[in-house]
């Protein structure tokens, strides 16, 4: 059987098998539910390419061996979930101040704390807003179904790598232990930037030196404008987004991830019954897609944002859309039981249109 | 006329931010004679801590990598893992090696990474203004414990090189001083032992060196160096406690 032939696979494996694809050298890992498939395919499959396996001693152990092995210019990647991915937001500050390239797949769970490990959104703050200290951002691409877990998990190596800025795959327990058929596409050649500020022994050449130290005058400063301006260019660059419905729709419907599925159907529900209903859905939430955002909300001024928390993705939109656009949120903060269904999605559909309906 | 002593080719030639009386610039040069030994500067990574020694690359003319706080082990095994060809040692503190990166440092230890580990005992945290380290001495008085270091309730100093040689993982781990000529000859002995033990790919390697600190101390240079030789060896013997050469 070809590699790239249709395959029924979990979303976490889709993760692991993309990783492979792109050409992963070097995974660091610790266990935690919802994504233990992850460095379980990869402890069997990536040895065998040549690549490296280590299961860390802990979360904190994992991204500092992604960050030695990042600034050592090889592609290397972590995976984790809720406690463990706050475990590694001093690793990440640090990448990102040292402008390393990595992959971290996050596969949300509940919380605050130990939390079970039913979907969540709750984390959607910590990953779009610099979860570390510092000030910085991270790429966040968000899938919505198992073929995206194994597309955005390639894309995110080459953006990282691209803008030497660690990307994260934010995903959700429900992506990533549900079965789906995917095509494991063949990874893009993408032309990317060679890794000359990487430490690998001087050879007699220039030192290199990956640090995120900067103690001269105005030195600081000046690295926090320049990621500025990168996240600038990677915002106008490579925002993505998906529409669906939304030429002429009355009210947009606005969710990410496993929630969009949920939100899909309520609007296929909603357009059944006549409603004029579309969906946008942010695949990056780093860079939040605001552009599209304002000029849907141009003609569209009715939204309806969905979300498996109590609100954190809606503060976005009503900084994206324009004022006189009416934000409505409906939210299920993380737990068992607490995934909507199509119809109490539509139901809060049809509850923003009352007003037309007298 | 034939030329007895230099700089090690491995230094740069420039001043350090080190107070005068540090060792942390005498464990520099070494570090960079053991380099120049074995001709391997070209092909070294340095994994810098967080302490006095994080300049590390404004020392070496060495490729560097800066850790967070205690996890240089960590990141060296991410590099030793990435690039096995090439040399890679941490640099650390006893704030970042013995206390906050405990946890990097026994399992890197454990798994046997081929790394060399220079470990810096100054009996506190330097950078930060002389806090009590895990290393601090019984009774020394400092900037957070006031009264002096109380066992009962802060516990007794670590002896890193001991616990460490009590791993398997550990090919070699020793602890040195530069208080006096005699200990400076056979502490630069030990360090080339830990890197050649990398060059022949031979294991993990320790090395604790035992520092003064005198700005943290409250010592002139000279008293900070006697100290070394009245307090710290008696309860942190020197010596070889692993040599998987021996065994
Ligand atoms: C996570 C974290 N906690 C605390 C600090 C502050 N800090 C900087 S250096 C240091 C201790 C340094 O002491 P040591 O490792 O003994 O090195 P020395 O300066 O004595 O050589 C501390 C606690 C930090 N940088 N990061
Ligand atoms: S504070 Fe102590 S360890 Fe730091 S440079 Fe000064 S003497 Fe050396
Ligand atoms: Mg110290």
């Amino acid at each position: 059987m070809s590699r790239y032939e249709k395959k029924f696979v979990k979303g976490n494996e889709a993760v692991a098998m993309a990783a492979i694809e792109a050409g992963v050298e070097c995974y660091f890992g610790y266990p935690i539910t919802p994504q233990s498939d992850i460095p379980e395919y990869l402890s069997r499959e990536l040895p065998k390419r040549g690549g490296t396996f280590i299961q860390a001693e802990s979360e904190i152990g994992a991204i500092n061996m992604v960050l030695g092995a990042s600034a050592a210019g090889m592609r290397a990647m972590t995976s984790s979930s809720g406690p463990g991915i706050s475990l590694k937001q001093e690793g990440i500050s640090y990448m990102s101040g040292s402008e390393l390239p990595c992959v971290i797949v996050d596969v949300m769970r509940q919380g605050p704390g130990l939390g079970g490990i039913d979907a969540s959104q709750a984390d959607y703050h910590q990953a779009t807003k610099g979860g570390g200290h510092g000030g910085y951002r991270i790429i966040v691409l968000a899938p919505n179904s198992v073929q995206e877990m194994y597309d955005l998990t390639m894309l995110a190596f080459d953006l990282s790598d691209q803008y030497r800025i660690p990307a994260m795959v934010l995903a959700d327990s429900v992506l990533g232990q549900m079965k789906e058929s995917i095509v494991p596409n063949q990874r893009p050649v993408a032309e990317l930037p060679i890794k000359d500020w990487a430490v690998r022994g001087t050879g007699g050449a220039v030192q290199n030196v990956v640090k995120s130290l900067y103690l001269g005058d105005g030195e600081m400063e000046k690295f926090h404008w320049k990621m500025h301006a990168r996240y600038q260019e990677l915002a106008d660059r490579d925002s993505r987004w998906e529409e669906y419905q939304t030429a002429d729709a009355e009210l947009i419907v606005t969710a990410f991830g496993c929630t969009s599925r949920i939100a899909r159907t309520a609007v296929d529900m909603a357009r059944s019954e006549g409603f004029k209903v579309g969906l946008m859905r942010p695949v990056t939430l780093f860079p939040f897609p605001k552009k599209a955002y304002r000029e849907l909300s141009a003609k569209c001024k009715r939204w309806l944002t969905i979300e498996l928390s109590t609100g954190q993705m809606v503060d976005d939109v009503r900084l994206s859309v324009f004022r006189d656009a009416d934000v409505d949120f409906y939210g299920r903060p993380p737990g068992a039981g607490s995934l909507p269904t199509p119809e109490e999605l539509f139901a809060r559909i049809k509850n923003n249109f009352k007003d037309l309906m007298i | 006329m034939k030329q007895v002593f230099a700089k090690p080719a491995s230094l740069k030639d420039v001043q350090t931010h080190f107070c005068p009386g540090c060792h942390h610039g005498s464990f520099h040069r070494l570090v960079a004679e053991a380099m120049d030994r074995f001709g391997i500067a070209e092909q070294t990574i340095g994994c810098a801590s967080v302490g006095c020694s994080v300049f590390l690359y404004a020392y070496f003319n060495i490729d560097v990598v800066e850790s967070p706080h205690g996890r240089a082990p960590a990141v060296a095994t991410g590099v030793k893992r990435a690039r096995p060809d090439r040399i890679v040692f941490t640099y650390q503190g006893d704030g970042d090696l013995a206390a906050i990166g405990t946890s990097e440092i026994i399992h890197a230890a454990n798994r046997g990474e081929k790394i060399t580990v220079i470990f810096v005992n100054n009996t506190t945290y330097g950078m930060t203004g002389g806090q009590m380290a895990p290393t601090t001495m019984p009774g020394q008085i400092t900037s957070t414990s006031p009264e002096g270091r109380n066992v009962d309730n802060d516990g007794k100093p670590f002896k890193m090189a001991e616990l460490l040689s009590n791993l398997d993982g550990v090919a070699f781990s020793a602890r040195v001083a530069v208080n006096n000529p005699k200990n400076v000859m056979q502490a630069k002995k030990a360090i080339k032992t830990a890197f050649r033990y990398q060059v022949e790919n031979k294991g993990f390697a320790f090395i604790e060196a035992l520092a003064a600190c005198p700005t943290n101390w409250g010592m002139n240079p000279m008293a900070a160096n006697e100290r070394v030789g009245n307090e710290m060896i008696p309860y942190f013997p020197l010596g070889i406690f692993k040599n998987k050469e021996n065994l």
